[in-house]
């Protein structure tokens, strides 16, 4: 079997945010304006934030600060609780592990972004829009299928939407190994957060593989995963600075 | 279509009781006007939201759920009135219910619409709604709900129109000068009701059975629609506590709509006579214990949030207490128990006004107790709550206004129409006496087929 999984190198990530434009470009995520993005509708599937060093203390003021960045994709959780709740099972965790979204049967009840303790899911308020140049330049890449759209394609208004671990690149590259008339292997596809990070501080691959390299870091006594405590089993493993 | 020989149960109020139902005033035509004016400038609003998305409200991240499911889930409670006043009262057998039962019961049927409607107008794609019943999955909670709420809307309109039969049978015989189109309508849904007394005798054991069937679909139902919440791991929702609080403040802010609902007929179609202070005060006296209840659940709640002080748990506690929503917070409190109670307490007995004033207050308080369940909580989400300064502050906009107030207004257009068209206190069940002279002899079937006799 196989299981996407994340590895995040806190040591090493600059919060420089290429992965957010990268997975921006790559999945056609709609910008907003100023001030819908000020009303908290801007679209980051891939959030990068300062974070708290102790959430339960008080951040500290310049120079004194208390803070480190973090960059969050969606989890994939093994026991995810969005797609429990979902009603018409248009996310669903697949049998690699991939957390997957459907815009084609979402019917945009949001009862998955509520229930997302990560806050990873996003709802297009409005029929998502690009400015001209962005328009003529959107990733035609798409999953699709009879009642089933998923991957970059530009998505209705009214559905809920999410990192997808880039879907589309795994499906192209399964079908080049195929054409190509051999086994695929798990190191052939990255997402496009991992293939830009400047600092090299993600990797991707396979955790059923006891080879792979986020197989190896996740036995670092530096390795942990976001809120834990909730039981929700991250896919996504960061590794603690210092 | 029927036979002139039916017989109907012997009652001094039923000219009183049938008068509203003999003329339609100016009144009403302005009422009904004015309420379906309401509702069509919420027509205008959802057209707007439908066209441009739900970027029209004033939902975000991480508030995707604000005013509309506040709406489905206080009235689905303030349908929790009817079934409590006839069904449990019902089994509980306390004969004051009956006057006022189907006052409450038409509540119940007229409110549910608009708690369906409330999930319908919250949806992103409103038209995919048909995917829950091809890809629907029981594993959400949101298709308890939906099978919950159908049930309970299906047993609600069977439960009250098998009480009404023998009422349409009288209208039926006695408004004979009613529109040919009211007549036939009278004649079509009395089935041949003759008021034999088998009939009566088989209406009540249906009628004592359903009782039990509605009392069980009361407790799942508002359950149910609190689970949506519990059932997540949100701090401040992912509380075994949650169910049983909504079915209690269902049944509080269901109670006190009878009490407006009971004056307002009292006074408008002058019913006295029929609908007797006694009967306030018996709701007074239930409405003080629900207050009471209510007071026990929310320290119940709190105390034990506030006492374990889990830090995510914490967050959401503050935004209450003395954060952003302190005070909607705080003037919930008071208009929900501290200024109910000391009306119920010290000045509402034989006093209408004052009770209606009470019921009011804690209907608008019930309405934003069950807001500040919700939104509180989308505020302060784990992971992000420390993050997004300055979001998760959610303003409703004119939308959403439009839309909660056109819900009201279809719901006392409903409400108002039928007390014209059908007598709202139940003719048959105040009677003086129910039945003919005499008792059928022979043994009574019992539900399971064995002979008992009586």
């Amino acid at each position: 079997m196989t299981r996407w999984a994340m590895v995040i190198d806190l040591e090493k990530c600059v919060a420089c945010q290429g992965c957010s434009i990268a997975c921006r470009f790559e999945n056609n995520t709609p910008a907003v304006s100023p001030e819908q993005a000020a009303r908290g509708r801007a679209i980051r599937w891939n959030d990068v934030f300062p974070f708290p060093v102790n959430p339960t203390e008080d951040t500290g003021e310049y120079p004194n600060v208390k803070a480190r960045y973090m960059t969050r994709p969606c989890m994939h959780c093994e026991n995810p609780p969005c797609t429990k709740v979902c009603p018409v099972l248009a996310t669903y965790k697949d049998e690699e592990g991939l957390v997957r979204q459907n815009y084609s049967r979402c019917i945009g009840c949001r009862f998955c972004t509520v229930a997302c303790p990560y806050g990873v899911r996003y709802f297009n308020w409005y029929a998502p829009q690009w400015e001209d140049p962005l328009a003529l330049r959107l990733n035609p890449d798409r999953l699709e299928s009879r009642g089933v759209l998923e991957g970059p394609a530009v998505r209705p208004k009214g559905v809920v939407e999410k990192c997808t671990f880039c879907i589309h690149r795994l499906a192209k590259a399964r079908a080049r190994a195929e054409a190509e008339g051999r086994a695929f292997r798990g190191d052939e596809y990255v997402p496009a957060c991992v293939q830009t990070c400047t600092g090299k501080a993600r990797y991707f691959g396979d955790l059923d593989d006891p080879n792979s390299t986020v197989t190896q870091l996740e036995k670092s006594p530096r390795a942990f995963r976001l809120l834990e405590e909730v039981g929700t089993h991250p896919k996504v493993i960061y590794l603690r600075e210092g | 279509m029927h036979l002139a020989t039916s017989y109907h149960p012997q009652n001094k109020h039923e000219d009183t009781i049938l008068s509203p139902l003999r003329r339609i005033t100016f009144v009403d035509r302005w009422l009904w006007a004015v309420l379906l004016g309401v509702m069509g400038l919420g027509a205008y609003a959802y057209s707007r939201q439908w066209v441009f998305g739900l970027g029209v409200t004033g939902m975000n991240r991480p508030v995707y759920w604000g005013v509309y499911i506040t709406n489905f889930v206080f009235f689905i409670g303030l349908a929790h009135s009817g079934t409590f006043i006839s069904a449990i009262l019902r089994l509980a057998g306390a004969g004051w219910r009956k006057p006022l039962t189907r006052a409450a019961e038409a509540i119940t049927l007229f409110s549910l619409p608009f708690g369906v409607a409330s999930i319908l107008i919250d949806m992103g794609r409103p038209d995919r709604v048909l995917n829950v019943i091809f890809y629907g999955r029981f594993q959400s909670p949101l298709l308890w709900d939906f099978t919950a709420v159908s049930l309970y809307l299906f047993s609600s309109v069977v439960f009250f129109y098998l009480s009404l039969l023998p009422d349409i049978a009288l209208c039926r015989d006695r408004l004979t000068e009613a529109p040919l189109w009211q007549q036939r309508v009278y004649g079509f849904l009395a089935f041949g009701w003759q008021g034999r007394p088998e009939q009566f005798h088989r209406l009540e054991r249906v009628l004592d059975g359903m009782a039990i069937f509605m009392t069980m679909l009361v407790v799942t139902v508002h359950t149910v629609v609190s689970w949506v919440f519990g059932m997540t791991v949100q701090p401040g929702w992912h509380t075994a506590l949650i169910g049983p609080f909504f079915l209690l403040g269902a049944i509080f802010s269901g109670t006190a709509a009878v009490v407006i609902a009971l004056a307002i007929l009292r006074r408008v179609y002058h019913m006295q006579e029929v609908l007797t202070v006694s009967l306030f005060n018996s709701l007074r006296k239930l409405l003080i214990v629900f207050t009471l209840g209510w007071l026990y659940m929310m320290v119940a709640e709190h105390l034990t949030q506030f006492y374990g002080s889990l830090p995510d748990e914490m967050e959401v506690f503050w935004q209450k207490f003395t954060g952003a929503f302190a005070p909607l917070f705080w003037l919930m409190f008071l208009i929900v128990f501290v200024l109910p109670l000391i009306i119920f307490v010290f000045l509402g007995k034989n006093r209408i006004g004052w009770m209606v004033a009470a019921s009011v207050l804690i209907n608008v308080g019930m309405w934003l107790e069950r807001f500040l369940v919700i939104v509180p909580t989308e505020t302060r989400p784990r992971l992000v709550s420390t993050l997004m300064a300055g979001m998760g502050n959610y303003q409703p906009t004119w939308v959403e206004g439009a839309i909660t107030a056109s819900l009201f207004a279809g719901m006392v257009l409903l409400y108002a129409v039928f007390t014209r068209l059908f007598p709202v206190v139940p003719i048959w069940e105040t009677a003086e006496a129910v039945e003919a002279e005499t008792l059928p002899a022979r043994p009574r079937r019992s539900l399971f087929g064995m002979r008992r006799s009586r």
